[in-house]
C-alpha cells in the first residue's frame, strides 16, 4: 500500500496536474479569502469557506480522475492487480495519496489569513480598550478547517469511485463534477423548497447545510461522522467494483 | 510447481476456458500455443490472480491461488501482452516501484542492478520509459517481473511487435531465465515456442487439445516439408518440371519476383530429402536455383496433425477422418490471420539473415538513440 501511495503522490508531480491543482487551489483560495475578508471589510472567515468548498466542485475531480481510470487504460492496474496487495491497500493508497496532496495544500492556504490577523493586531493595537474580540475567531477557523478537509476526504472518496468506473479520465472528471455539485447544490436549492419532509430529508443528504454548523462557530460531530462514513462507502465501494471486475 | 486443476472461465455464457488441467514442473520452460481468442491470456490471468476462475483449482510452489493470493503472487512475476508500464517514470524509478510494491527483502541495489545486468537495460536506467522504443520497453517490462526473484514467470506474448533481432535477443533471455526460474509463455508463432520451450501445450477454444515435449512436434514437422524455391527459367516449363519430379507432392508457382526468377512453393512426400535431387534436376536444365527456403508447417497444419495424432493414439481410426476435417473447418476462420502474420515475420526474419547489416542500423535506431 505504501509503495502505492508514494507512487502516486510523486506521479502528481511528474505530470503537470499536481501543479496545475496547487496553482489553481493557491489561486482560488487567495482571491476568495481577499474577497470575502479584507475586501467586504469582515473578520467572519465562514463565507470564505463556503465558497472553497464550491471551488472544490472543480478542484477535486483535477485530483481524483485519472487515479483509476489512468491505470485502467494504460493497463498498468494489470501490475498492481498481480502485485501482492490487497485490493484494499491499492485503493487506500490512492486515496491517501489524493488526500495528503489535497491536505496539504489547504494547509498551505491558510497562509491567507495571516494579513486578516495582521490588521486584527493592528486594529488592537489602535485601541485602548478591550470590550469585544477583535478579529477572526480561531476556534471557529480551525473547526471549519477540519470540516473543510472532511468535506474534501468525502468528495476525493467520491471522485475515486467514479475513477474506478470508467478508462476514461474525462468523463471521470465531468460525472465526479456533477456528483459534486449536485452535492453541495441541493443544500442551496434546500433554501427554495417549501415541502417541509423533503427539506428535511434533503438537508440530511446535504453536505452543505452541514457544514452550517461549523459555520456559525458550532463543533458538529455528527457532521464530522457522516462526512468520515461518506469517504468509508465510497472507498469500500472502490474496492467492490474491483472485486466485481475480477469475478466478472 | 504450477498445478491446474479442470480450471474453467466463462464469460457470461460465453467459455474462455473450459476444464484445462496442466502441471508444470520447476525449472520447466512451457510455451502456451493457440490463435488469438483460445483462452491462453485468460488461463495466465487466472494464474496470476488477475482473475478468478469460474470453478478450478490453481495453485502455485503449492500455495493455491484463490486461498491465499498475497502468497500466491508473491511467487510469480507476470508479464501480461501489453507491458504495464508507467511511461512517464524512469526505468529505475520504474524498478524501484516493482520492488516496493512486491515488499522483496533482497539488497535493493545490487537485486536491481542484477536484472538490469540479465535483461540488459544497464544503459537506459536513468532514462523515462516513454522515449525508450518497443523492445526496450519490452525489457523493461521483463525487468519488472523479474523484481524479487519470483520462482514462477509467466510471459504473455513477449515478442509481439518486435524486430527480429529483438525478436531473437528475447527468446535467448528467456532460454537463460529457464535456467533458474519456471517459465510459462504464450505465443501464437510455432517457431517461438520451437526455439524457446521444452514443452508445448496447444489450447484451442479453451481446451487443451495437445501437450507433448517439443522434441515430439518437432518429429511431426519434420515428416512434411515445405519449401520456397526461387528459379530462374521459363516458369510453365519450370513448374511442369517439378511437378513430374518424383518425391514433390504439391507445386505451385508464386506472385514474388525477384529479377528473372519466380518462387516456387513446394511441399515434398513425409520422409523425403528433395532439396539435393532439385538442385541437380534444375542445374542439368541449366536453371539457377538461386534460393531455397524451409517453410514451416503452419499453426493451421500443427492444430490438424496434432489433433489427429492424439485421435490416433486414443481413438479408433474411423473416428480420424471426421475429427481433421472438424478441425480444418473450425480452425479456417481464426487461423487465416495467423497466417498472414506468420508469413509477414517470417519475411522479415529472412531479410535479417539477408542483409544483416541493414537490420543491424535499424534496430541500433530504434534501440538506442530513439526518442532523443
Amino acid at each position: 500500500m505504501f509503495a502505492i501511495y508514494k507512487k502516486e503522490l510523486r506521479s502528481y508531480f511528474i505530470n503537470p496536474i499536481g501543479y496545475v491543482y496547487v496553482g489553481v487551489f493557491l489561486a482560488l483560495a487567495a482571491l476568495l479569502c481577499c474577497y470575502t475578508t479584507i475586501i467586504s471589510g469582515s473578520y467572519d472567515t465562514s463565507a470564505y469557506f463556503m465558497y472553497m468548498m464550491f471551488a472544490f466542485v472543480i478542484l477535486i475531480p483535477i485530483l481524483t480522475m485519472r487515479l483509476f481510470a489512468e491505470e485502467r487504460k494504460l493497463r498498468t492496474e494489470q501490475l498492481l492487480l498481480t502485485a501482492p496487495v490487497t485490493l484494499t491497500g491499492m485503493v487506500l493508497g490512492k486515496f491517501f495519496a489524493a488526500l495528503t496532496l489535497f491536505a496539504s495544500t489547504l494547509l498551505v492556504s491558510c497562509i491567507n489569513f495571516i494579513p486578516i490577523y495582521a490588521v486584527a493586531a493592528a486594529e488592537r493595537g489602535n485601541q485602548d480598550y478591550d470590550f469585544y474580540h477583535i478579529g477572526p475567531v480561531t476556534g471557529e477557523l480551525v473547526g471549519c478547517l477540519v470540516s473543510l478537509l472532511l468535506i474534501g476526504a468525502a468528495f476525493i472518496a467520491i471522485g475515486t469511485f467514479i475513477s474506478a468506473l470508467t478508462e476514461n479520465q474525462l468523463a471521470a472528471a465531468v460525472i465526479t463534477i456533477a456528483v459534486i455539485a449536485g452535492m453541495v447544490g441541493i443544500g442551496v436549492l434546500n433554501n427554495y423548497i417549501d415541502v417541509y419532509w423533503l427539506r428535511v430529508v434533503l438537508s440530511w443528504v446535504s453536505v452543505y447545510s452541514r457544514f452550517g454548523n461549523f459555520a456559525n462557530g458550532l463543533f458538529d460531530f455528527a457532521a464530522i461522522l457522516y462526512y468520515a462514513s461518506l469517504s468509508f462507502v465510497f472507498l469500500f465501494l472502490t474496492v467492490r467494483v474491483y472485486e466485481k471486475r475480477r469475478w466478472g | 510447481m504450477i498445478k491446474i486443476e479442470h480450471l474453467v472461465k466463462n464469460y457470461g455464457s460465453n467459455c474462455a476456458v473450459d476444464d484445462i488441467s496442466l502441471e508444470v514442473g520447476e525449472g520447466e520452460i512451457v510455451g502456451f500455443l493457440g490463435p488469438n481468442g483460445a483462452g491462453k491470456s485468460t488461463t495466465m490471468n487466472i494464474l496470476t490472480g488477475y482473475l478468478s476462475s469460474t470453478s478450478g483449482r490453481v495453485s502455485v510452489a503449492g500455495i493455491d491461488v484463490l486461498n491465499d493470493p498475497l502468497n500466491a503472487k508473491r511467487q510469480i512475476g507476470y508479464l501480461p501482452e501489453q507491458p504495464p508500464l508507467y511511461l512517464d517514470m524512469t526505468v529505475d524509478e520504474y524498478l524501484n516501484f516493482n520492488y516496493e510494491l512486491k515488499g522483496c527483502r533482497l539488497d535493493k541495489i545490487a537485486h536491481l542492478g542484477e536484472v538490469c545486468e540479465v535483461v540488459r537495460i544497464g544503459d537506459v536506467r536513468k532514462r523515462v520509459i516513454k522515449n525508450l522504443s518497443k523492445g526496450y520497453r519490452q525489457r523493461v517490462g521483463i525487468a519488472g517481473a523479474l523484481v524479487g526473484n519470483p520462482q514462477v514467470i509467466i510471459f504473455d506474448e513477449p515478442t509481439v511487435g518486435l524486430d527480429p533481432k529483438q525478436i531473437i535477443e528475447i527468446r535467448n533471455l528467456i532460454r537463460g531465465l529457464g535456467k533458474q526460474h519456471t517459465v510459462v509463455l504464450s505465443t501464437h508463432i510455432l517457431q517461438e515456442v520451437q526455439a524457446v520451450c521444452d514443452r508445448i501445450v496447444i489450447i484451442n477454444k479453451g481446451r487443451i487439445v495437445a501437450d507433448e515435449k517439443t522434441e515430439n512436434i518437432t518429429r511431426v514437422i519434420e515428416n512434411n516439408r515445405r519449401f520456397n524455391a526461387k528459379i530462374c527459367g521459363p516458369q510453365s516449363q519450370v513448374l511442369a518440371t517439378l511437378k513430374t519430379l518424383p518425391g514433390i507432392t504439391y507445386a505451385e508457382a508464386l506472385a514474388e519476383r525477384d529479377g528473372d526468377a519466380v518462387t516456387y512453393m513446394i511441399e515434398s512426400a513425409p520422409g523425403v530429402d528433395i532439396r539435393k535431387k532439385l538442385f541437380f534436376t534444375l542445374a542439368e536444365r541449366g536453371w539457377a536455383l538461386i534460393g531455397l527456403e524451409a517453410l514451416g508447417l503452419s499453426l493451421e497444419d500443427i492444430f490438424i496433425t496434432v489433433v489427429n495424432k492424439s485421435d490416433e493414439e486414443s481413438a479408433p481410426t474411423r473416428y480420424t477422418r471426421r475429427t481433421r476435417s472438424r478441425a480444418r473447418n473450425s480452425l479456417e476462420g481464426q487461423v487465416a490471420s495467423e497466417l498472414v502474420a506468420e508469413a509477414d515475420r517470417r519475411r522479415e526474419e529472412a531479410s535479417v539473415l539477408g542483409l544483416s547489416d541493414d537490420a543491424d542500423t535499424d534496430s541500433d535506431r530504434s534501440g538506442g538513440s530513439d526518442g532523443n
